[in-house]
């Protein structure tokens, strides 16, 4: 079947959300790890920044992989909320949840505020338009400098915990979507999503925390 | 003989094109052990005796095999008893002076004919595209003559087990078809008499779904749950997988759906 038929469907869409969601999720995993570098101090990190520079086949292959998955995975997931909204024009009167959960239920909305973070975390981070002291290649200086604004943690903590959400549902949910379930692997999946729910969040906001709170300064 | 007043709030709509609305009803005198249809019929014969309208709703067998009925019960298709047909559905399971919502599965491919009944057409021609065996006509074969084994007869089984009344859609927060389309496939894909047009089927039944204007699967579970038959969404993740596979392997690509949508 050629792609443009199999991008047509839901399915196909579905399954495009679901692979590059997978790629997303392997991000964010080496991500937090690189991350936790900054308790080891100053130069640990800002010795990986300056390695990633001398390896640039590797950084913008990353990227340009990244950047392709955040617009494949929104494309898909606007276009199918559009068809979703109009497959059900009048609402019920009442309706109750059985099944859905906050985090299921709020998988359209919560992909919204992550990609509204991302753009600002790359203004922030790695572009430094946002960071009102950015200095190039020195990420302790611009972690600990814009976690010392209480409002600047507080969008990051915010963000984690949409993150969390999505991940829960997510992660879970790629699995489905991609043909695996059955009783044997579904209470792994869950585990897994949860897992990954909880640690990678947890990971990303203990560097905001532990500058608020003066243990990275 | 302790009685039950229910307090009913009602979708009337006088046909497909008429602008529906909610009308309240007094249901007084109603014992615990009538079904929720009986009790719709006994609402009815008051209003028949007033010269009224009568409440439009879908039933035929009564016992939960039809897939006839079916009604958003305060909030819940089929309302609150898991695992059960709105014709199932018994009284006990109200409180007397609560308030009932009734509303008709909400969905664009299921207008509204009259009142509480919908056109279920769309589920029909997700069948027509796809959801058969082509089989030969001769003497029937010999009961052992073809092997299944017991894990796929009985998952096969349990997809079978499927009504097609529309709860998943009703259920579902984006009116996706997948659990009913997903039953289908898996029922008939589990059967070695279904494996030679397994992937011409996922490929026309999920293009059918899709020109019917039935939303995409978000894997929230809605369906399971609403679902008289508590089929599993593990048939949702069997269909994808189906999909997957057609899409690149199998097929002749003839994705013509079966018919206008
Ligand atoms: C941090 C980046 C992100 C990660 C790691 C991520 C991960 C995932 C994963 C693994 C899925 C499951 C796919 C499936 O159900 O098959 C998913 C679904 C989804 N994502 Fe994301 N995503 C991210 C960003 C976004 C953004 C920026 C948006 C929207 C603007 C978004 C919107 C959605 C939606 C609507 C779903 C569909 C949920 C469903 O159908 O069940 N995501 N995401
Ligand atoms: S009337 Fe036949 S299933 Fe309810």
């Amino acid at each position: 079947m050629p792609f443009g038929r199999f991008w047509s469907s839901t399915i196909g869409k579905k399954v495009v959300m679901a692979v590059t969601g997978i790629v997303l999720v392997g991000y964010i995993l080496a991500h937090v790890t690189a991350n936790l570098l900054i308790f080891a101090g100053a130069a640990a990190i800002d010795a990986y920044a300056a390695k990633l520079r001398t390896l640039p086949l590797l950084l913008w292959g990353v990227r340009v992989v990244l950047l392709l998955s955040v617009v494949l995975h929104v494309v898909a997931a606007a276009q199918l909320a559009v068809r979703a909204r109009a497959a059900r024009p009048t609402s019920y009167r009442r309706f109750e949840p059985q099944a859905s959960n906050a985090t299921s239920r709020t998988m359209r909305w919560g992909g919204v505020a992550l990609l509204l973070f991302l753009i600002y975390h790359i203004l922030h981070f790695t572009t430094g338009q946002a960071h009102p002291a950015f200095v190039h290649l020195a990420p302790y200086h611009n972690v600990t400098t814009a976690f010392r604004v209480w409002w600047v943690a507080a969008i990051y903590i915010a963000a984690m915990v949409a993150l969390a959400m999505h991940l829960y549902h997510g992660t879970w949910s790629m699995f489905q979507t991609l043909g695996i379930a059955h009783a044997r692997v579904n209470v792994a999946r869950r585990r897994l999503a949860t897992i990954i729910a909880v640690l990678v969040p947890l990971g990303f906001v203990s560097v905001p925390i532990a500058v608020l709170v003066g243990l990275l300064r | 003989m302790t009685t039950l007043h229910l307090k009913l709030l009602v979708w009337r709509q006088a046909g497909p094109h008429a602008a529906g609305r909610f009308v309240r009803y007094d249901a007084p005198d109603l014992s615990p052990d009538m079904s929720f249809l009986e009790m719709l019929d006994v609402v009815n014969e008051r209003l028949i005796a007033q010269g009224e309208e009568p409440i439009a709703f879908d039933h035929d067998c009564r016992e939960g095999i039809c897939g006839s009925c079916g009604l958003v019960i305060n909030g819940v298709a089929h309302g609150p008893m898991r695992g059960t047909a709105t014709c199932q559905l018994h009284l006990r399971s109200f409180r007397s002076g609560q308030e009932v919502v009734i509303e008709p599965w909400r969905a664009k491919a299921f207008p509204v004919v009259r009142d509480l009944i919908v056109d279920r057409g769309a589920l029909d021609r997700i069948i027509a595209a796809g959801g058969y065996i082509s089989a030969r006509t001769g003497g029937v074969p010999d009961a052992n003559a073809v092997l299944v084994p017991k894990d796929d007869a009985d998952a096969a089984m349990d997809a079978a087990a499927c009504i097609g009344c529309g709860a998943c859609v009703a259920a579902c927060p984006n009116a996706s078809a997948s659990l009913f389309a997903a039953a289908k496939i898996a029922h008939l894909g589990l059967m070695p008499q279904g494996q030679p047009e397994r992937p011409e089927r996922v490929l026309r039944m999920v293009t059918q779904m899709d020109m019917e204007g039935f939303g995409n699967c978000t894997n929230i579970g809605e369906c399971q749950e609403a679902c008289p038959k508590l089929i599993s969404i593990d048939v949702i993740a069997r269909m994808n997988r189906d999909f997957l596979r057609a899409s690149m392997f199998g097929g002749e690509g003839r994705v013509t759906g079966g018919g206008e949508a």
